[in-house]
């Protein structure tokens, strides 16, 4: 006679019930991860679609933005959007590297932690003070002194000249990306120290002891070993960037008017959804539905994108 | 032997230079965040008092202070930790626990990063067109606690799933083989383990959230008056300064100066408090 095994309690098979059902709530709520993820694209689509079906291409060709009219081409707000968050990368991306180089292997070690943590903290704080900042205090400096240095100096060059002409007016896409600049330098200097604490000791040593500088060991050995995830750290905050709000909305001064002019007033996308929102009406809500749709889709390929990056460097580590 | 002694010195100069340039863009980024910083301090101060915590929002010119706002930054931000919570920390169990391994498990830690850095505004629009249009286009307080619960969502999963992740298999061995079952060890063995540092994930997202501004205004909207009606639109601090701050009225400017300084000390008092959870209970784990 075979050995069997005792039967099953109640007991066992409430629990196994339990532990199914258990099971199911959470792959439920692993789903609603995703879903929320699709929701949000195909719900502003969804919300957006009588304008789209309306503009076709030229909703993405066109400069002509004029809800009274009924007219949507919303080549300004894109535009500005590239732009804005392209001046505060070209900004923040150096200072980053110089602060996380700074902080990895000049720094005293004794300051290292205190000065790491106040930039983390930094990082916390609302964009909106950012904004507020940028409109109190950024803008007049910008008015009274930059734009005019600018203008006069800069302006009537050939060819980049055209892009800091203007009056002094201090709202524009210049003083938007400078604050957004001020806004993603702690975030991305945060990501950049983090994956270079990540580099081996011993290459470090190893490079040290052949007589390497600090330089040399940050660019050749460091830099070479964290590309990837520095390069995705910087996608991260180019995806701050280019979807921030509030920051924005305080200093680009909201002219829906193409300009190719930095000092002038200019829109982006979130700054323009933001902004008109509450008195647009059925129509333009859709429009501004819409352009929320398009702001989703660049920032969804630029996160994606950064995530692979940064995916990785924790290939690379666990790999060793 | 001239050749090689050159190239020292080049070598020598480059690193000079390059840490020159670090130095200095350290503190080109410190000075402007203590600009912003100083700012915040020398025109919200004098402006915070009693009245703030007292009085509702005034019409231009007249007295007033933040409390409708206050009220309803409070109740947004509770409802909205309340909704996101519970699902991000069974997201994030079941990333942990089960999908781990799996392709499904990556596809949602993928998807739940992007989330994490989705642009705010995203989700407020997300949740004006999924919500707030379908419920006959008013605005309510629930839709604002439904969007900033957008934004607890993914950071909540994060952390659960990475604090869970640190939890030593031998816990989970031993209480399996005593004949306890799944749920019972997750809820009593491993959320016990983990628990400071989901508190921690918890305690980041509400700091995150107390700020937010673009995603209530096209769900909670703002109101000038005191509610606590969850089913209406309802105002925050963040509205309220974003309304204030470029209005060019001089007491609306200096009520949204005050309203920065609370903000950011809220958020600043409630990340150091996080901080500091993580600190004294990481010796526990290693």
């Amino acid at each position: 006679m075979t050995t069997l095994a005792p039967p099953a309690s109640a007991r066992d098979i409430a629990d196994a019930r339990a532990d199914r059902r258990f099971r199911w709530i959470l792959t439920a709520t692993a789903l609603f991860v995703l879903v929320t993820l699709a929701g949000a694209a195909l719900s502003m689509l969804w919300g957006g679609r009588s304008v789209l079906a309306h503009e076709g291409l030229d909703f993405f060709l066109s400069s002509d933005w004029n809800p009274v009219e009924d007219k949507y081409g919303a080549l300004v707000p894109i535009y500005g959007t590239i732009v804005t968050a392209v001046i505060a990368m070209l900004i923040a991306v150096p200072v980053s590297f110089g602060i996380a180089f700074f902080l990895t292997e000049v720094a005293p070690r004794w300051l290292r932690t205190p000065i790491g943590t106040a930039i983390e903290l930094l990082a916390g704080i609302p964009s909106i003070i950012y904004g507020m900042w940028g409109f109190f205090v950024l803008m007049p400096v910008m008015r009274e002194h930059l734009i005019p240095w600018l203008d006069a100096h800069v302006g009537p060059l050939p060819v980049v000249g055209a892009l800091f002409r203007g009056p002094p007016i201090g709202a524009g896409m210049l003083t938007s990306g400078i604050v957004l600049s001020i806004m993603v330098i702690p975030f991305i200097s945060s990501v950049m120290r983090e994956v270079f604490l990540t580099v081996p000791a011993r290459l470090k040593e190893s490079a040290y002891a052949l007589g390497a500088t600090k330089w040399e060991v940050s660019w050749d050995i460091v830099l070479p070993y964290t590309r990837s995830a520095v390069i995705g750290g910087v996608f991260l905050g180019l995806g701050r960037a280019l979807g921030e709000t509030m920051a924005v909305a305080f200093v680009i001064g909201n002219s829906v008017s193409f300009t190719a002019s930095l000092l002038e007033p200019s829109t982006t996308i979130a700054a323009l959804i933001a902004n008109d929102f509450g008195e647009a009406t059925e129509q333009y809500r859709s429009a501004l539905l819409l352009l929320g749709f398009v702001l989703f889709i660049v920032t969804f390929v630029v996160l994606a994108l950064a995530r692979l990056m940064l995916l990785n460097l924790s290939r690379k580590e666990g790999n060793r | 032997m001239s050749a090689s002694t050159s190239l020292y010195r080049r070598r020598r100069l480059v690193n000079a230079v390059a840490i020159v340039l670090a130095c200095a863009a350290a503190l080109f980024g410190l000075a402007f965040l203590a600009w912003i910083l100083w700012t915040l301090l020398s025109k919200g101060l004098a402006n915070l008092n009693l009245a703030l915590f007292t009085q509702d929002q005034p019409p231009p010119l007249e007295e007033g202070g933040l409390r409708n706002a206050i009220v309803g930054s409070l109740m947004m931000c509770g409802m909205g930790v309340l909704i996101g919570t519970p699902l991000g920390i069974a997201a994030g169990t079941w990333l942990a626990e089960v999908g781990n391994n799996r392709r499904l498990g990556t596809v949602v830690r993928f998807v739940n990063d992007i989330l994490l850095s989705a642009p705010s505004i995203v989700l407020g629009l997300f949740v004006y067109a999924a919500f707030v249009m379908q419920t006959g286009g008013n605005f309510s307080a629930i839709g604002g606690a439904l969007a900033l619960a957008f934004i607890v969502l993914p950071v909540v999963v994060r952390t659960t799933d990475e604090m869970l992740r640190l939890v030593p298999v031998q816990m989970r061995e031993a209480a399996l083989s005593l004949g306890v079952p799944q749920w019972k060890v997750t809820m009593q063995v491993l959320y016990r383990s983990a628990l400071p540092g989901i508190v921690t994930g918890i305690l980041l997202a509400l700091a995150r959230i107390s700020g937010e501004t673009a995603p209530l205004l096209f769900t909670a909207f703002g109101n000038e008056f005191f509610s606590l009606d969850p089913t209406g639109a309802m105002s925050a601090v963040p509205l309220v300064m974003y309304k204030f701050a470029g209005s060019g009225y001089e007491n609306w400017e200096r009520l949204a100066w005050a309203g920065a300084l609370l903000v950011t000390l809220f958020v600043l008092a409630i990340s150091l408090g996080a901080r500091a959870i993580l600190l004294r209970n990481k010796p526990a784990h290693d």
